[in-house]
């Protein structure tokens, strides 16, 4: 069983899988707070992650040159508190001025805001693929053997380790700020009902700050994750995550973070999974077509339970 | 100018943009009162607390609470200042815990949030052991002393409440009104907005009714009630609107 169905299936479909749903998990927490709590769609989302696994790229290249051999993600401490400032600057002189204007104003300025950030990139960086990390990535060797003597073969390369790891730390870290901590309550609030937050004394501002500084956190870590997992940047990186992570964010339902994550897996899973030859010996569906099932389950989401798998809200 | 005044509109005059709801509107309360302001649909009664609140534009007219001006403040300045308000509808974090909507009413609070919350679960027993379960779970009435406790929490000089009653059975109605009654005889002004006339006045000191906008009637409590122009024109045969 193991050796004709679960080992290709688990180790070249299933792991993968459910690295890029980590990836889209964490990207779309911040596009699902950003939805709940400033009720619009954030175009330049992706383009936060994009830059933050450049700006690593960068730390990397200053850590080398100064004789210290930088794993990506010592580059991407100082990386995300970057990610971060450049999230809270954008907002505050790009998206503030339309608070309380319609809604589709400040989602053009997103969209605006995405061109502008990709092109200070292409400036600043060069407009072609930089490798990030060099080399084959082997899968970890002690893994490997510890699962082969069970008869049960993992190849998981470090990187996809780390991405495991990484999210699963941060997932734990995000559940306790929501949960336990009064400005985490706050964002749960302000979420929930804004007007009511404002006639019960909340400090609505703080509480968007905050929501940059998790949301952005959080784009920083999917950039960085991503660029470990392709193993190279390039400037259109994010805009290709958009899609997926706002198809994560509905179909978890908007403005449920927790949703957000279980849609981010499953659209990862489905997006693997749905290029395994299922039946026959051709993948069911060519991997070109991945971001189509991302798109499907977006589309079909919307069309029987607008409201996502875990009751969020509908505009 | 009456003793001991909490909250004061002098001359208002207010609305949404262009449009202006109220027109001359006088308003106060005392330190012990429970005040109401009644009238038909359309009055401008909620209006009248949307502009304590800072919640919309104010043309003309001020508002004090206690000796200081609040005219214009913006809605979260005038809630830290010590005006509690209870909106109509959507008033608790449907998805926040009963202690969490309570915590969330203390926002600026810097200690004794435990205090608080023990304070809070004597006044609003219902309250105590529902203390972990969502806010959204809860009946209408015991959701409305959810709001109401959240607005308590940052020790309000005034509460203001906007229908408290609305779209509760005449249980829950009771219920409330006497919840009402309890905080009001712990010290906290009231002053609320109501569609159940007739009652609001049986448990109110005043009251004003308020007719398109301007002041047409005021009066105590009872007087009000008993007031045969205003029976004749908002409490009905059947005693109440």
């Amino acid at each position: 069983m193991w050796e004709s169905f679960g080992f290709e299936f688990i180790n070249f479909y299933f792991i993968p899988g459910l690295v890029l749903g980590c990836i889209y998990a964490l990207g779309a927490i911040g596009i699902t707070l950003t939805f709940g709590i400033l009720r619009f769609a954030n175009f330049s989302h992706g383009e936060i992650m994009m830059t933050s696994s450049y700006l690593t790229w960068e730390f990397i290249m200053i850590f080398t040159s100064l004789g210290i051999l930088a794993h990506p993600l010592i580059g991407a401490i100082p990386a995300s508190i970057c990610a971060i400032l450049l999230a809270l600057f954008v907002d505050r002189f790009f998206y503030k001025p339309f608070r309380n204007a319609p809604t589709i104003m400040i989602v053009i300025a997103s969209f605006g805001m995405m061109l502008i950030i990709r092109s200070m990139v292409q400036v600043i960086w060069g407009p072609n693929q930089l490798t990030f990390v060099k080399g084959i990535a082997k899968p970890n060797e002690y893994i490997r053997d510890l699962t082969a003597s069970f008869d049960f073969m993992l190849l998981i390369p470090n990187k996809h380790f780390s991405i495991l790891i990484g999210t699963v730390l941060i997932m734990l870290l995000f559940n306790y700020l929501l949960s336990s901590t009064k400005i985490g309550k706050g964002m749960r609030a302000v979420s929930d009902n804004p007007d009511l937050a404002k006639v019960s004394g909340i400090d609505v501002e703080n509480i968007i700050k905050a929501t940059w500084i998790v949301g952005g956190f959080c784009a920083a870590a999917a950039g960085v994750f991503l660029a470990m997992d392709t193993q190279f940047i390039e400037s259109t990186m994010g805009f290709r995550m958009l899609l997926p992570m706002f198809a994560a964010a509905i179909l978890g339902g908007i403005g449920r973070p927790f949703g957000a994550v279980a849609g981010g897996l499953i659209i990862g899973l489905a997006e693997e999974l749905s290029a395994y030859p299922w039946f026959g010996d051709g993948p069911v569906i060519s991997p070109g077509y991945k971001s189509g099932v991302a798109f499907s389950i977006m589309v079909l989401m919307l069309i029987i339970k607008p409201s996502g798998l875990f009751k969020g809200k509908v505009f | 100018m009456l003793q001991n005044r909490i909250l004061a509109v002098e001359n208002l005059f207010a609305g949404y943009g262009e449009t202006e709801i109220l027109h001359d509107i006088n308003i106060e309360v005392a330190g012990h009162e429970i005040v109401s302001i009644i009238g038909p649909n359309g009055a401008g009664k909620s209006t009248v607390m949307k502009a304590i609140l800072g919640i919309l534009n104010i043309n003309r007219g001020s508002i004090f609470l206690e000796s200081k001006q609040i005219t214009g403040v913006k809605p979260s300045d005038v809630v830290k200042l010590g005006v509690g308000y209870v909106p109509q509808t959507d008033n608790v974090f449907v998805s926040l815990t009963v202690q969490e909507n309570l915590e969330m009413g203390a926002w600026t609070l810097r200690s004794g949030l435990e205090k608080k919350f023990d304070e809070m679960y004597t006044l609003f027993p219902d309250l105590s052991d529902k203390r972990f379960q969502a806010a959204g779970q809860l009946s209408g009435g015991q959701r409305q002393m959810v709001a109401m406790a959240k607005a308590l929490m940052l020790d309000a000089k005034i509460l203001l409440l906007d229908e408290p009653t609305a779209g509760l059975s005449p249980k829950f109605r009771h219920e409330i009104f006497s919840t009402i009654q309890r905080i009001n005889e712990s010290g906290m002004p009231i002053l609320m907005v109501e569609q159940n006339a007739k009652q609001a006045l049986q448990i109110s000191h005043r009251g004003y009714v308020l007719v398109d906008g301007s002041n047409r009637h005021t009066g105590t409590g009872t007087g009000l009630s008993s007031d045969p122009e205003v029976a004749r024109m908002f409490l009905g045969s059947r005693g109440s609107v």
